[in-house]
């Protein structure tokens, strides 16, 4: 990485020279940092001067003398203050007094360094400071980034909730402008179409704070031995009626010992959300196979449709939050598009892996393997 | 004659209604869901103008679809319409040259549409019902 650069105010030339001197050829490795740490020195004989060569281009470390010709040390500090600077001051004091020490730390001083020093005092002293800096910046970069996550999250959010709110508006405006004429039928279909888009809504919502419950954390997981076959059971009984619409046939097909350490209401979340995708995007008469396999240390979940399939470049991507797969054969399905992230997140919370495989025009298979046990049990 | 107005949106719910409004108000209406259903609908006949969606099936068909469309028939009057907003850092609107030289659209309407504005906007660009 790039040097870090290092600002020296000192009135004395030979301290300038001698702290130089002393980092010329000095690196450092750091934790934090994959790569040897240098150190660029330039040197002013004054505060004011240091003031002008930080207003023109901050530094990452200032060494600071505190009793000099003109202004202060402390004084320079002062002025630095509020100007919020990515950079941190090591003071220099010819008498390491307490006072001066506290009123340096006040002021924003990060360390401090009594003269007369070794070299080695002095590479100690920065050794610190950098570090120190590092990990402050690291921490910044982390905490921007997760910002930029979340915010990525609300703008598609905020979209996919619009589209749904203005389909409704819109089939509004033609009801109150009675704009099908006499025709009642046209206007039934309206209304179903409305409350088709609100409860797509609905389910967005439903999923969005299933989510956010999982990532949160903070909610309790009720762990207990649950038994997957009656999950499945209850969720396959749960989907008939979906399944029946579009005469699709679903089976349960179980085989070994099904008890593993889990929270019911997340296997139950896992199996809604790969049954209800079985069902939606299957063809009309087509079938979904759920498959619970007991192996010896963990659980394999397979539901395999009759469907539509997936590009294999379609199924990279499947996982991931919003993450609708476009094309005519998908594009009356509704879905909020954080199914999938969902079971993924949960099966990641029992150290599980999810899959796919699939082959356009024929049908997918998802898999999902439960360990019987996970670490947070 | 009703003057031919091409419908793109993948939003099915969306076409229906604006395409119903569209027809009552006078205007004859080919309301596709896909860049491809457009292209054909052009070739079987050129529209008089065009309302299309920004994100169709990628997030930015929308803008090659408007580029197309004024690259072949420059005078076709084309209407570009999109829910996204300044939240996205997408902000933008084609009311000035400099934006409408990027932006191959005459009009950039926010959704939801109202009608009344669509309308308006038609006939400004001389498409009258």
């Amino acid at each position: 990485m790039e040097p870090l650069r290092v600002l020296v105010a000192d009135d004395e030339a030979g301290m300038r020279h001698s702290i130089a001197r002393a980092l010329r050829h000095f690196t450092l490795r750091l934790p934090v940092v994959d790569d040897d740490i240098g150190f660029q020195v330039e040197a002013v004989e004054s505060g004011e001067a240091a003031l002008e060569r930080i207003a023109a281009a901050p530094p990452d470390i200032l060494l600071l003398d505190h009793k000099m010709g003109g202004i202060t040390g402390i004084d320079v500090l002062e002025q630095l203050r509020d100007k919020s600077l990515d950079m941190l001051v090591i003071m220099i004091t010819a008498f390491a007094t307490i006072e001066t020490a506290v009123r340096a730390t006040k002021c924003g001083a990060f360390d401090f360094i009594a003269k007369p020093f070794t070299p080695e005092e002095l590479k100690e002293t920065l050794r610190k400071t950098a570090s120190h800096l590092l990990a402050q910046r690291q921490a910044r970069m982390l905490a921007e980034e997760k910002r930029r996550v979340r915010f990525d999250f609300i703008r598609v959010l905020g979209h996919e909730l619009k589209a749904p709110l203005g389909a409704i508006e819109n089939f509004l405006y033609l009801i109150r402008a009675h704009q099908a004429g006499p025709d009642v039928a046209a206007y039934d279909e309206f209304v179903d179409r409305c409350m088709a888009r609100a409860e797509g809504m609905r389910k967005l919502i439903a999923d969005l704070l299933d989510l956010t419950r999982i990532e949160s954390g903070q909610k309790q997981r009720d762990l207990a031995e649950v038994h997957l076959g009656d999950i499945a059971q209850t969720s396959v009984e749960g989907m008939q009626p979906a399944a029946a619409q579009h005469n699709i046939s679903v089976h349960l097909e179980r085989e070994g010992t099904l008890l593993l350490t889990g929270d019911r209401g997340e296997l139950e979340i896992i199996l809604n959300n790969l049954i209800s995708n079985a069902i939606k995007y299957n063809r009309d008469g087509g079938t979904v196979h759920v498959r619970l396999k007991g192996e010896s240390d963990r659980i394999l979940i397979e539901v395999a449709d009759t469907g539509i399939g997936l590009a294999p470049e379609d199924a990279a991507r499947l996982f991931h939050d919003f993450v609708r797969i476009k094309n005519s054969a998908t594009r009356h399905v509704l879905g909020s598009g954080l199914g999938l992230s969902i079971v993924k997140k949960i099966a990641q919370l029992y150290d599980g892996t999810v899959g796919v495989e699939s082959r356009p025009g024929e049908g997918s298979t998802f898999r999902v393997a439960l360990p019987r046990q996970h670490a947070a049990t | 004659m009703a003057h031919n107005i091409l419908l793109v949106d993948d939003d099915v719910d969306y076409l229906t209604a604006m395409r119903l409004q569209l027809e009552s108000a006078g205007y004859h209406v080919t309301a596709v869901e896909s860049v491809a259903a457009a292209q054909e609908a052009i070739k079987e006949q050129v529209p008089d103008a065009a309302i299309v969606d920004l994100m169709i099936d990628e997030p930015d068909d929308g803008f090659s679809m408007c580029h197309f469309l004024k690259k072949n028939h420059p005078s076709m009057p084309v209407i570009l319409v999109t829910a996204v907003t300044s939240e996205t850092g997408l902000d933008f609107d084609a009311s000035t040259k400099e934006e409408r030289a990027w932006i191959k659209a005459d009009v950039v309407l926010a959704k939801p549409v109202r009608f009344e504005q669509l309308e308006r906007e038609l006939s400004r660009l001389g498409v009258e019902a």
